[in-house]
């Protein structure tokens, strides 16, 4: 009963919230489209057509066609496999890698906890981007090793995030409450910490897919994200980008869905916090 | 008289004051200093005194949430002061507290069920349907109704969350109950109710308690006897009447004089204390209320006062009564 429960009371309050809805709906449409590319793509991503190149959009080429006669919806298509995947792959690695090491730093305390926080110092101390530069020249360009460099940057946030929730937690009186009942602590972290700790992880998660996809278009803009002739939505931006005054089709498609898809995982994520927040009365019954 | 339930001797408990990463200073703050209290079964002792006297700290190494540096503590004849968590655990079934933040006592993530639920599924009492059968007729008994089970703390006042607290502390049927501060976060209104709640509590579910408060007043509605507390000393205990009547310490006197009088006619006793409660690590030699004692002599600074019996039921120690 509770957990059935609990998950349609979940959507319940989440469908409270339009915006966030038709955001899902968005998200998963664009799942959907990404895994069934191949099937509905109307032409071949890495094929050129030398008979069509520059082909602003038509009947044949409804986004038209890049400098290589290649159509540009079947690009786009098979570019948000690259883009979401980045997005969420590298999320989950951040997640798998933060949320143990910011728990146990918080849980144990002592030099574990000082070493870790002095890493994620040093770590902060550096403008992210240039980190990103400096790792994938060292690394190559390439889909995991943009997942790696994503991973090795971004695990700081996400661990902080999670000793801080740990560090006050430890500290409620529902916490002692708890133990004055006699819990002990394998009880405590089931019950109540990770219950605790779970909605700011999904939302920093949700919030983080929009940001690795960005910042993967920023790598690929700067020809340091996915090779040629791969596509991706960052990539084709920054491809394309001088051609902007005689070719508008071919950076403005690109751009479009990026803003469109990081607005609808903004969104969603703050839904999410929103149905997640028993604190907020208004939203129940 | 009905046997001793809660047995305290001579408590002790300090925390280090950690000053920087390199000085190794051993300075200590003494919370608890050589506290000795006895509570019987079904009777309500109240612990008065000001904020950061020392009374929620009693209260945790009570619980043993804090480790006493010294002392003993009897539980219903049982040394409970040095037993590891396991075999405590028999022991914590029958003594619980209620916190002074209903807010922050309840983890909002759970339902009003699952939260009244938690003792039993830690002690493991009763199957499923009669632990949801205890929360309603729990929740009904405490004046909110069974359908609030269901619920979020969040969506409750503060009276119902404390209400709710109250549930959690009895579902195990506990002999002892400490009430930390309970309703100081509650408006007069709620106070009263919450305050008449525990009155038929005590008697329906054969509790003692521990009563702590700033306020001596709603202290002196609940509790037989009434002991108070400065910088971690007790200075004074005995009956309520004659700690509200005739207050021997003059720090007793001080906190009477400080109940606001709502007749104007009546002319308030004039006894005046300065500043506030010490400075950590500046402890006084001697008596520790001495600085803000308006009777302070050379003495005072000298020798401590212990506590004497004075009349019957009645103990105080300062040098001048």
């Amino acid at each position: 009963m509770p957990k059935s429960n609990n998950l349609r009371l979940l959507w319940r309050r989440f469908a409270r919230n339009k915006l966030a809805v038709i955001a899902l709906f968005f998200i998963i449409l664009q799942i959907i489209f990404t895994v069934a590319a191949p099937y509905i793509a109307p032409y071949n991503p890495y094929k050129g057509d030398f008979l069509a190149t520059w082909e602003t959009p038509n009947r044949l080429h409804w986004l038209g066609t890049d400098d290589l006669g290649r159509d540009v919806l079947s690009r786009l298509l098979y570019g948000a496999r690259i883009s979401i995947s980045i997005g969420v792959l590298s999320q989950l690695a951040i997640a798998l890698v933060g949320i143990p090491i910011g728990a146990i730093a918080g849980l144990k305390g002592g030099w574990f906890d000082y070493v870790i926080m002095r890493v994620i110092d040093v770590l902060s101390s550096l403008p992210t981007i240039l980190f990103y530069i400096l790792l994938m020249i060292a690394l190559g360009a390439g889909f995991w090793n943009l997942i790696l460099a994503m991973t090795l940057t971004g695990w700081i946030g996400i661990a902080r995030l999670v000793r801080g929730q740990v560090l006050s937690l430890k500290k409620t009186d529902f916490i002692r409450a708890s133990r004055a009942m006699g819990a002990g602590n394998w009880y405590i972290i089931k019950k109540h910490i990770l219950r605790n700790v779970m909605t700011p992880i999904i939302v920093s998660v949700a919030l983080g897919i929009p940001g690795a996809m960005f910042a993967e278009a920023g790598l690929s803009f700067l020809g340091l994200g996915i090779p040629a002739p791969q596509a991706s939505w960052g990539q084709m931006v920054g491809m394309y980008q001088a051609y902007i005054r005689t070719a508008w089709h071919l950076t403005v498609f690109p751009s479009i869905l990026l803003a469109l898809t990081m607005l609808a995982w903004f969104l969603f994520a703050d839904g999410i916090r929103e149905a997640l927040d028993t604190n907020n009365k208004f939203l129940n019954c | 008289m009905a046997e001793t339930l809660l047995e305290i001797t001579d408590l002790t408990k300090s925390f280090a004051v950690r000053s920087g990463f390199f000085s190794n200073s051993k300075l200590k703050n003494i919370a608890l200093d050589r506290v000795n209290l006895s509570l019987s079964g079904g009777e309500t002792l109240g612990l008065v005194g000001e904020s950061g006297c020392g009374k929620s700290t009693f209260a945790l190494t009570i619980m043993r949430l804090y480790e006493p540096d010294d002392g003993r503590i009897f539980f219903a004849g049982e040394d409970i002061t040095h037993l590891d968590e396991k075999s405590l655990k028999p022991v914590r079934k029958q003594m619980q507290m209620v916190f002074q933040d209903p807010f922050a006592s309840l983890d909002l993530r759970l339902t009003v069920e699952q939260i009244i639920c938690e003792p039993l599924e830690i002690h493991n009492v009763g199957t499923k349907a009669e632990r949801v059968a205890e929360v309603a007729r729990l929740l009904e008994r405490v004046g909110l109704s069974a359908e609030d089970m269901h619920r979020f703390p969040g969506e409750f006042s503060g009276g119902q969350q404390q209400r709710i607290g109250i549930a959690r502390a009895l579902v195990l049927r506990p002999k002892l109950l400490i009430c930390d501060e309970l309703v100081s976060a509650l408006d007069v209104s709620v106070q009263a109710q919450i305050l008449n709640l525990l009155r038929d509590l005590q008697d329906e579910f054969g509790l003692s308690y521990l009563f702590i408060s700033h306020n001596i007043a709603i202290t002196a509605f609940m509790s037989r006897r009434i002991g108070v507390m400065y910088l971690g000393r007790l200075v004074e205990i005995g009956d309520s009447s004659r700690i509200v009547n005739t207050p021997r310490h003059p720090y007793t006197q001080a906190l009477l004089a400080a109940i606001p009088e709502p007749d104007p006619s009546k002319v308030n006793m004039e006894i005046v204390v300065k500043g506030d409660i010490e400075e950590i690590a500046q402890r006084p030699t001697g008596c520790v209320f001495r600085h803000r004692c308006p009777i302070a002599q050379e003495i005072c600074a000298s020798e401590e006062p212990q506590l004497r019996i004075i009349e019957e039921n009645h103990q105080t120690a300062c040098h001048f009564v």
